[in-house]
């Protein structure tokens, strides 16, 4: 499971400062389990996007935001519906609001920050991949993550490392993340949100939060996920 | 205030030189070529910090060295190698020791260098460290006391500020917002990566006119076609035209140095008047850079 927690409202709603419109997308996965999804949360989002004075053209709650085959098949049979907002709000982890940026071609917004949980990546994830630093930026990268696809992490923009055919200083066969990022923004006619002046990271919110290791599911889930050892003989 | 600030204020076509601290203590031959051939000819010299990820001497030793024997240093830090506290410190230890000049850089990775197995730090990138140094000169670190507000510093440190661009990358304007990026954060001057192709630069140079920060364009001496041909290859976001390795194909070997220089000194006279300096990366050939300053008119 991928455990999230939702960002401040007046966060979310800033980051949607320039829609009018919004389509809502809600995980009914992992998310639920952390009180973050389902339809109660879909509402609740509903509410208050339209107390900001935005349209919402409709919303779509799905069961692993990850499979991004899923997302596909279950937003192209409401296609007008998301088409016709301006920016598409995700309540799910990072995997999931890049899923959804990858299938719709608009602008995704995450709800929820993503904490780290030891890189867990979701139960059906493509090549999206999130990096649980609990600080989504995705709302302003295009809906690609800059912290795993770029090599060194940065979040104000690429280093001068990028090559000619926008591959990465560590590989040729390593894209540039910020390239890619900066790419799907010109698409998404956004450029200027590589503007905004993104603040060093909080490494606390990076490790696994005590408050998590503590919990049953969690040990549950390591267990469940480590091949038991084998006893030593000392 | 830094020569270096001073003479660009004045408007001065300004030329700064560069060196590399060596891998082991033996510090006199960079130290010799430093008085030798840039003391009298740069206005500041720009101290490398574990350059190409590939593990040296520290910037911060030599720029201090360079002081002592009255050449002006540009302490350059990556954000490679420390995180914010280490940063903040080495910072104020800068100040101490009398630098004047930081060059913030995001660095290279780790794997481009010779201890690959390292870990990458990049806690901070190239914005967040000039946002730190602009605080840090506000008289606060970037830590909280226990009321929740900026810790206060007992002394607090003035330097002028740079940071690089790559003009000539593939997405020239993606450089451009970072820049503006840098720039907000608190970025005076600017030294760019390797230029060879002035009509790239001059594009570049008009992209970024709104942004009023003095550029010091990147000449990155060749010393060979091979070497034009590797940069070419590997080297991200420099392109060495044909002519130009062809140039130094062509040249006898007892001329190549010669040519080298003439190439050189030929960029800067052509983008001289769109620019506010020239910054000399010669890679060990201190001795070519008198040559380049007096081919180039820069006397």
């Amino acid at each position: 499971m991928n455990a999230t927690e939702p960002k401040p409202t007046e966060e979310i709603l800033e980051s949607l400062a320039d829609a009018k419109s919004v389509f809502i997308v809600g995980c009914s996965g992992c998310p639920v389990g952390c009180d973050v999804g389902g339809e109660k949360w879909v509402d609740e989002m509903t509410a208050a996007v339209r107390g900001a004075g935005k349209d919402v053209t409709g919303s779509a709650l799905i069961e692993l935001l990850c499979n991004k085959a899923l997302v596909g098949i279950k937003l192209g049979r409401i296609v007008e519906q998301v088409t016709a907002a301006e920016a598409v709000l995700v309540g799910s982890c990072g995997v999931g609001v890049q899923a959804v940026g990858n299938m719709v071609a608009r602008r995704t917004v995450p709800a929820l920050n993503t904490i780290c949980l030891g890189d867990y990546q979701g139960l059906w994830p493509g090549e999206e991949r999130c990096g649980e630093c609990g600080e989504c930026v995705l709302a302003y990268t295009g809906g690609l993550c800059p912290i795993t696809l770029c090599a060194k992490s940065l979040v104000n923009g690429q280093c001068g490392g990028t090559g000619d055919n926008g591959e990465c200083e560590v590989s040729p066969d390593h894209p540039c993340g910020w390239k890619k990022i900066y790419d799907r923004l010109k698409e998404l006619g956004r450029i200027d949100d590589m503007r905004r002046m993104i603040d060093p990271r909080d490494a606390r919110k990076r490790a696994i939060p005590d408050a998590i290791r503590r919990t049953t599911r969690y040990a549950l889930e390591v267990s469940e996920q480590e091949d038991p050892a084998p006893a030593s003989e000392e | 205030m830094s020569k270096l600030q001073q003479q660009l204020e004045a408007g001065k076509f300004v030329v700064t030189g560069e060196i590399g601290p060596p891998k082991g203590t033996n510090i006199e031959p960079v130290l010799h070529e430093a008085e030798e051939y840039l003391k009298d000819n740069v206005a500041a010299v720009n101290v490398t910090d574990i350059q190409t990820a590939v593990m040296r001497l520290g910037s911060m030793a030599l720029c201090h060295m360079l002081i002592d024997r009255g050449i002006e240093p540009v302490f350059q830090m990556v954000c490679r190698d420390r995180n914010r506290l280490a940063l903040q410190s080495d910072l104020l230890s800068a100040a101490a020791l009398g630098i004047e000049n930081v060059l913030a850089l995001t660095g290279d990775h780790v794997v481009m260098g010779d201890h690959v197995q390292a870990t990458p730090v990049f806690d901070l990138d190239s914005v967040g460290l000039l946002a730190a140094i602009s605080n840090l000169e506000a008289g606060t670190d970037m830590g909280l006391d226990i009321k929740g507000n900026p810790n206060k510093l007992d002394g607090v440190p003035k330097f002028f500020k740079g940071c690089c661009t790559t003009p000539c990358s593939p997405t020239p304007e993606a450089q451009m917002i970072k820049l503006e990026k840098k720039v907000a954060s608190g970025a005076q001057f600017v030294q760019t990566q390797a230029v060879y192709d002035p009509g790239a630069f001059e594009n570049f140079m008009k992209m970024i006119e709104h942004i009023k920060v003095p550029v010091l364009v990147g000449i990155v001496l060749l010393k060979s076609a091979g070497m034009g041909k590797y940069m070419n290859r590997s080297v991200p976001g420099v392109q060495v035209p044909d002519q130009i390795i062809q140039r130094l194909t062509d040249a006898p070997k007892e001329d190549r140095a010669k040519v080298s220089v003439e190439i050189a000194a030929e960029i800067i006279r052509q983008v001289r008047p769109i620019c506010q300096g020239a910054h000399l990366m010669t890679l060990g050939w201190d001795h070519c850079v008198p040559g380049i300053i007096k081919q180039a008119n820069l006397t």
